[in-house]
């Protein structure tokens, strides 16, 4: 029953907050202290049966807004928006919004917003993070460390230099900003591609991701994920990169055909790469895993103690804009 | 090129052996066993004008004083602090190292073993690799690095290069050295404990000599404390390994990221069980394209002292 997902000291005269969410206690609480919360998770229920009973017992006061912080578990689309008609306004505690219908959404004047700026230099920060531990060989060498190999086998071979090296980086929003800055700062060189140049930025724009790749040793994916960039690093992109060429991806595993990638680093026609995310998670080919020259974290680039305290701030900001009638913080519209 | 007899001490660098082989008469150290080294020696002093080693290798005064007719000692590394340069002085033999063609790559090992040792980078490849990615519900939260505070001893061509690069990340910087150097942008601390109090990271970038010797000792290492982490580029003379070790065991230091340590290539085996340090085997330097350049620096330098040019790179 909702009844039991309901703070019943916070059920005075604060509005009421549909919360989806399968971790992250520390931003119920805090949402506890502000809102009449309805929680999917406290409830100990499966998520349709909890939707069901909390659109039942919704009157008084039911939910204006939503906050989604599992994106994987629901999509806010029609069926959802009819089950809780008192919805005007969602909050996305993630970067990505490929499980709303915008379009819906906006026809229903249902406010989108996400998580923003909120993740970017953490993520930025795990970008460069990987490359270093790629070029360098930080990853594979603690590897041999540990298995007490430095004393038999001498020291390790040799990796590549960073500075001056050319990385293309694939989206200069704000983490392909964050990204391009601190690489600037060890010397590398910055290209890029997006839709359009960006006026802000002096870095050598590529229309197209194919130059970009022909003229870069690193490719790193900073990206959104949608129609157009599915798959944007293929074949002909890795082949374009070359046997020397490096990917890092810190987008969605479905920026790169993973398949792919793993022929290409077996046949030595990548020289490496450093992975975050991958098409199939928590899936991770058994290959990738016996390779060496490959550094591969569990989609962790996000999760720090700071972005999640950010993120808390971030998501209540937006709660208190919509519920004071002013416009969101990060918006996010239909194309 | 006339024939300057070179003592190579250790094969290593491939690159340099070659061309060593090729432009001089190049005699290796590691062709007679370890316990015919003296003899190996004896046998070749007259020949021997020049001698090339390693950081790790060095040059001390037993090997200075076997060979009477030593000129040169051009080292492989920038850190020098094996060679007997008192000794060296006396005698008159030149040293010279390789700084300048290092300083990114160590700069960028620096500042790579920060991000890694907060963000737990191997740490997660290991947790990936060992199947442990189920939903990451309880791997534990790391720590941003940007905007840390980064405290960095000796503000050399190193130090500065690891600050440069911590402003890009929005890390406020300060540092610890004999000299206020009065920086702009960057905060001095007359002490390295107040330095390492005012640090969330707090990285060796200073030389090895007698007054920097376990500059990072227990006070230091407590001033650091539970949520700070150590980056050690330097050497391992520069830092109290057991007292390290045991701060790090007890969690009285929050984490480190090494290159280097007190008995290379022994690395304790307390380090290796822990989950909140990376471990690096002392390749601060470890590029093709660095490793070329500093083998250049090498050969640039005998080939001064041959044609009686100024050495490219004295340190004595």
């Amino acid at each position: 029953m909702a009844s039991h997902a309901v703070d019943a000291a916070a059920s005075g005269e604060s509005p009421t907050l549909l919360l989806i969410r399968r971790s992250d206690a520390a931003l119920a609480a805090a949402l506890r202290q502000r809102y009449r919360v309805l929680d999917s998770f406290a409830s100990g229920e499966p998520l349709p049966a909890f939707l069901a009973a909390a659109a039942a017992a919704a009157a008084p006061d039911p939910p204006r807004a939503a906050v989604i912080v599992s994106s994987s578990v629901v999509r806010v689309d029609a069926a959802l928006l009819d089950a809780f008609p008192s919805l005007r306004c969602v909050v996305n505690t993630g970067a990505g919004v490929e499980h709303v219908d915008l379009g819906e959404c906006a026809r229903r004047g249902v406010a989108v917003a996400n998580s923003g700026a909120v993740y970017s230099v953490d993520v930025a920060d795990h970008a460069v993070g990987l490359l270093v531990a790629v070029l360098r060989r930080v990853s594979e060498a603690e590897r041999f460390v540990r298995r007490g190999l430095w004393p038999v086998q001498g020291d390790y071979p040799l990796g590549s230099k960073l500075g001056g090296k050319r990385v293309g980086i694939i989206g200069m929003g704000r983490i392909g900003s964050l990204i391009a800055t601190r690489l600037q700062a060890f010397g590398c060189v910055i290209y890029y591609n997006s839709r359009r140049p960006k006026d802000s930025v002096s870095y050598k724009y590529f229309p197209h991701v194919l130059d970009l790749a022909t003229e870069s040793d690193v490719l790193i994916v900073a990206c959104a994920l949608n129609k157009e960039t599915r798959h944007i690093v293929n074949k002909d992109i890795l082949d374009a990169l070359g046997k020397d060429g490096i990917i890092i991806n810190i987008g969605r595993g479905a920026h790169i055909d993973e398949a792919e990638l793993v022929r290409a680093l077996n046949d030595g026609r990548t020289a490496g790469a450093g992975l975050d995310v991958f098409e199939n998670e928590p899936e991770v080919s058994a290959e990738l895993l016996s390779m060496n020259n490959v550094v591969l974290t569990h989609h962790m680039a996000v999760f720090t103690l700071e972005s999640k305290s950010d993120m808390c701030d971030h998501t209540i900001a937006n709660l208190e804009a919509f519920f004071s009638g002013k416009p969101l913080l990060t918006p996010v519209l239909p194309k | 090129m006339e024939s300057l007899g070179v003592l190579m001490l250790d094969p290593m660098d491939d690159y340099l052996k070659q061309e060593l082989g090729r432009r001089f008469q190049l005699l290796r150290l590691w062709d007679a066993p370890p316990d015919r080294h003296d003899d190996f020696l004896r046998a070749n002093a007259e020949s021997i004008r020049a001698v090339v080693t390693g950081g790790g290798s060095g040059a001390d005064a037993a090997l200075i004083d076997a060979l009477p007719g030593l000129e040169i000692i051009a080292s492989y590394s920038v850190g020098v602090d094996r060679v007997d340069l008192p000794r060296c002085r006396e005698r008159g033999i030149r040293v010279t190292n390789t700084p300048g063609v290092l300083t990114d790559d160590v700069a960028d090992l620096a500042v790579g073993l920060a991000i890694a040792a907060l963000r737990r980078i191997p740490q997660a490849d290991r947790y990936l690799r060992a199947g442990q990615w189920k939903d990451n519900g309880d791997y534990p939260l790391t720590t941003r690095f940007s905007g840390k505070r980064v405290g960095i001893i000796g503000l050399g061509r190193i130090g500065l290069a690891i600050a440069k690069r911590g402003e890009g990340f929005d890390c406020p910087v300060s540092y610890y050295q004999r000299r206020d150097l009065a920086h702009a942008n960057y905060t001095y601390y007359p002490t390295v404990v107040e330095l390492a109090r005012n640090s969330d990271v707090l990285v060796v970038a200073c030389s090895l000599n007698e007054q920097s010797r376990r500059i990072v000792d227990r006070e230091v290492i407590e001033a650091l404390g539970p949520r700070g982490v150590l980056v050690n580029i330097g050497r391992g003379g520069h830092v109290d390994e057991p007292e390290l070790v045991s701060a790090l065991v007890d969690g009285r230091l929050g984490g480190a990221g090494l290159d280097v340590y007190a008995d290379e290539p022994d690395v304790p085996e307390a380090l290796m069980a822990l989950d909140n340090v990376v471990l690096a085997p002392h390749m601060g330097s470890g590029s093709l394209e660095t490793r070329t350049a500093m083998a250049d620096l090498v050969l640039g330098n005998l080939e001064a002292h041959v044609l009686k040019k100024p050495l490219l790179t004295p340190v004595v």
